[in-house]
């Protein structure tokens, strides 16, 4: 390989990745991306400079060498790539289709500087896809059992992500998830399109096959306490990554409407449910002609392209800031508004009107603009006097975001919480007040991104590791910090 | 796990099972309900614990067939396991000894009320059954409901047993006969109708009334927001917040649209389930 680069392969331009088209993808629950080839994959990564000094790595909350496994696709090997990531991401084939890259590693790509960064989550999805898809998952080496018993509880990216840690390094580790399937938000949240289950359940039983224990319907809090956790089944150590579990509503007179839904659940029905195949499963939904979503954010754009796909004639994103305030991916918006998801900006629902029977019939917006910034930096909306409009809808879905659920932090003891109710950790090592216990992901940060999640996870992990090990033998639990900021770069849809 | 441990008919389509819960029957409190998939492609259903036993493990729950998802659950038997078994959740009865409390049953209320009946009645509460149902057929516990009652009446709508009345006929008369105010409390746990009618009955008495609602919900513990209803004018979450609320201030015309959101998928899903039924199976079914 060369020392240095030529000028001409830094002009090469980015390798497209195919992709249905919106008007075919529309009807259809499929993924939207198709994935590189071989050859477009090998082409993207002859354009990786190979830096001395990558920054791309400083962007990657878990780490993941990226130059290796580039480096490692240039030479045709594929297999190894994957196992390149995996030795710091358990979750490679989830990463490269929901991380935010475009604000993460390809964000210090040296080449986005003049031109368009390498692409990397693509390149992570490709090989993590080819491996699976050529059968070529090799279980690595794990150390030598350490006799420690670990319970996660809460089989999303967090809780996976220490799952995946600690089982390599010797632990035993049990999952605990609510739901009657593992994966948590990559299981009932994220929508097909976007992130196919059979990839979601390949991670979750790679972990299996690695020795987790995933025990499904244990609601931690309801069944078994943390308490009892630790006192009583013998484990030594609990982490915490039960994520925002309580939809937010706006209050607006009318939003108890049949039709009216909070995202998690419409997407729960969709997605966890399978109301997408009804009645093949037995869970319904209900499908709207013109569907009206509420909020901003990634949610939000899940949300109005699952309604598109189940056959909305007309879809529209209301949000009460502007354009340059949305807080989706850059991608999620340029794919709605491909598959013809109208934006109805700089308005805000004030009130549901329903038919003879209860259910939803048309929303009465107020139109806003914007004000000052408020803190998130974001301009303020502020209600534009006389500005009302109403629109006939059939199903209104409301996606302004999640906050903690009360369930399992209320029955943990010694355990602080903010304001807000979430888990106060710390941002280092995820250790709670509470000796024993870690927490991590949007339980701890508010709804946040899949990658910072696993971010939490991995340092919570090793803060553990260090921890069933003896070595913090002597370390207290994390002092009470006096009412912490949230820590959450991404806020979701306000 | 979650293996069907014991099945009985009680009732034209009405079942009893028993199912193996060792760590829900451990936790499980009157009032308390499970939430279950019969199924892999199933829904995830509410159900109310009718009983529990810690010792054994076990776990009650009576189901009425109305639909797919407790169809589908009616033809399991024993040895067969719930694909999903989630609970106890919600938060359990508040027991406290009243001088007299009312448990009014409706139908399958009947279930759900029998541990919470009993809860007071080991208080020491002086308790009043009403039991009512369309007709003698459908009454079922009714030995279960006497032994945790000092009175225990029973209505039918067709006269065929006890007393030809709906439930809220002896409830009125009870609250206009009780010149002690004794009756501090009267619980009424049946369908929504029901619940509402006992509502409206004690209201001018000013008598506290607690409802047990069943609304529609996926998760079961505060996630999905779906079986949110209106109590005094405060949004509540059924499965975290309930699901016993003051009869008084919830609004029965709101749970009923909600309880009838997917009237017509379900009638869709229900067809489409009897079409696989036997013929034996889909003669049992439509006979009930």
């Amino acid at each position: 390989m060369n020392e240095r680069p030529s000028k001409k392969r830094e002009k090469k331009p980015r390798v497209a990745m195919p992709e249905q088209a919106p008007e075919v993808r529309s009807h259809n629950f499929d993924e939207v991306p198709l994935g590189y080839t071989p050859e477009q994959a090998q082409a993207e990564a002859e354009r990786c400079l190979q830096c001395k000094r990558p920054f791309c790595l400083e962007g990657c909350p878990v780490n993941v060498d990226i130059p290796g496994f580039i480096g490692l696709i240039v030479e045709g090997k594929f297999a190894e790539a994957a196992r390149k990531i995996k030795e710091t991401n358990c979750l490679p084939a989830v990463c490269g289709r929901v991380c935010p890259q475009e604000s993460q590693c390809e964000a210090r790509c040296v080449l986005g500087k003049k031109g368009e960064p390498v692409a990397i989550g693509r390149l992570e999805r490709f090989v993590a896809d080819y491996e699976r898809d050529h059968e070529l998952i090799e279980l690595p080496d794990k150390a030598a059992p350490t006799g420690k018993r670990v319970a996660v509880v809460g089989s999303g990216p967090a809780g996976l992500t220490v799952a995946g840690d600690l089982i390599l390094l010797g632990h035993e580790v049990t999952i605990f998830e609510a739901f009657h399937k593992p994966g948590g938000v990559l299981m009932y949240g994220i929508p097909e399109f976007r992130l196919p289950k059979t990839i979601v359940e390949k991670e979750v039983d790679y972990l299996h096959r690695l020795g987790a224990e995933i025990e499904l319907n244990q609601v931690i809090g309801k069944s078994i306490t943390v308490d009892e956790l630790l006192d009583e089944e013998g484990y030594d150590a609990v982490f915490l990554g039960v994520g925002a579990g309580l939809p937010y509503f706006m209050g607006v007179p009318g939003e108890n409407l049949g039709g009216v839904y909070s995202a998690s659940e419409y997407l729960t029905r969709s997605n966890l449910m399978k109301a997408y195949v009804f009645p093949e499963y037995d869970t319904p939904v209900v499908h709207g002609r013109t569907v009206c979503v509420i909020g901003g954010g990634n949610v939000a754009m899940d949300s109005a392209r699952t309604a598109r796909r189940l056959g909305a004639e007309n879809v529209y994103i209301v949000y009460r800031r502007s354009r340059a305030e949305l807080p989706a991916r850059a991608e999620e918006v340029h794919h709605a508004e491909e598959e013809g998801i109208v934006f109805k900006l700089l308005c805000s629902p004030i009130e549901y009107l329903g038919d003879e029977l209860g259910m939803v019939r048309q929303i009465r917006c107020q139109e806003m603009e914007l004000g000052e910034p408020d803190d998130s930096g974001r301009r303020r909306p502020v209600p534009k006097e006389g500005a009302e409009f109403t629109l006939d809808t059939d199903l209104v879905i409301v996606a302004i975001g999640s906050g903690a659920n009360p369930l399992l932090t209320q029955t943990t003891r010694g355990l602080d919480l903010n304001r807000r109710g979430y888990i106060v950790a710390d941002e280092e090592t995820g250790r709670t007040s509470r000796r024993g216990v870690w927490a991590g992901g949007d339980i701890v940060t508010g709804s946040a991104t899949v990658i910072l999640a696993m971010g939490a996870g991995k340092a919570a992990a090793q803060d553990m590791h260090a921890y069933l090990r003896g070595e913090r033998e002597a370390s207290a639990p994390m002092e009470t910090i006096e009412q912490p900021s949230l820590r959450s770069p991404v806020r979701d849809a306000t | 796990m979650s293996e069907i441990l014991d099945k009985r008919v009680l009732a034209p389509k009405i079942y009893e099972i028993v199912v193996e819960a060792p760590r829900i029957a451990r936790k499980a409190l009157p009032g308390q309900f499970v939430v279950v998939m019969a199924d892999e492609k199933g829904e995830r259903i509410p159900l109310t614990i009718a009983d529990f036993d810690a010792e054994r493990g076990t776990l009650t729950m009576v189901l009425m067939v109305v639909g797919t998802s407790s169809l589908k659950l009616s033809r399991l038997g024993v040895g067969d396991a719930l694909h999903a078994l989630i609970g106890p959740l919600g938060k359990p009865s508040e027991i406290e000894p009243f001088p007299t409390v009312v448990m009014v049953a409706g139908g399958v209320g009947t279930a759900p009320v029998y541990p919470i009946a009993r809860a007071f009645y080991e208080s020491g509460s002086r308790v009043i059954a009403i039991q009512g149902a369309r007709s003698e057929e459908l009454l079922f516990w009714r030995d279960r409901l006497a032994s945790v009652s000092h009175e225990h009446i029973i209505t039918t709508d067709d006269g065929t047993a006890g007393r030809k009345a709906l439930v809220t006929e002896p409830l009125k008369e009870l609250l206009e006969q009780d010149g002690e105010k004794a009756i501090e409390c009267v619980y009424a746990i049946g369908p929504a109708i029901m619940m509402k009618f006992c509502s409206l009955t004690t209201r001018p008495f000013g008598v506290k009334t607690i409802v047990s609602l069943n609304s529609v919900m996926i998760d079961g513990t505060g996630m999905c927001g779906g079986c949110r209803v209106d109590v005094g004018g405060q949004t509540k979450f059924t499965c975290v917040d309930g699901p016993e609320f003051d009869g008084h201030l919830v609004d029965w015309d709101l749970l009923m649209s909600r309880q009838n959101i997917y009237h017509e998928q379900e009638a869709c899903s229900l067809d489409r389930v009897i079409k696989e039924l036997s013929e034996d199976e889909r003669e049992t079914f439509q006979e009930a």
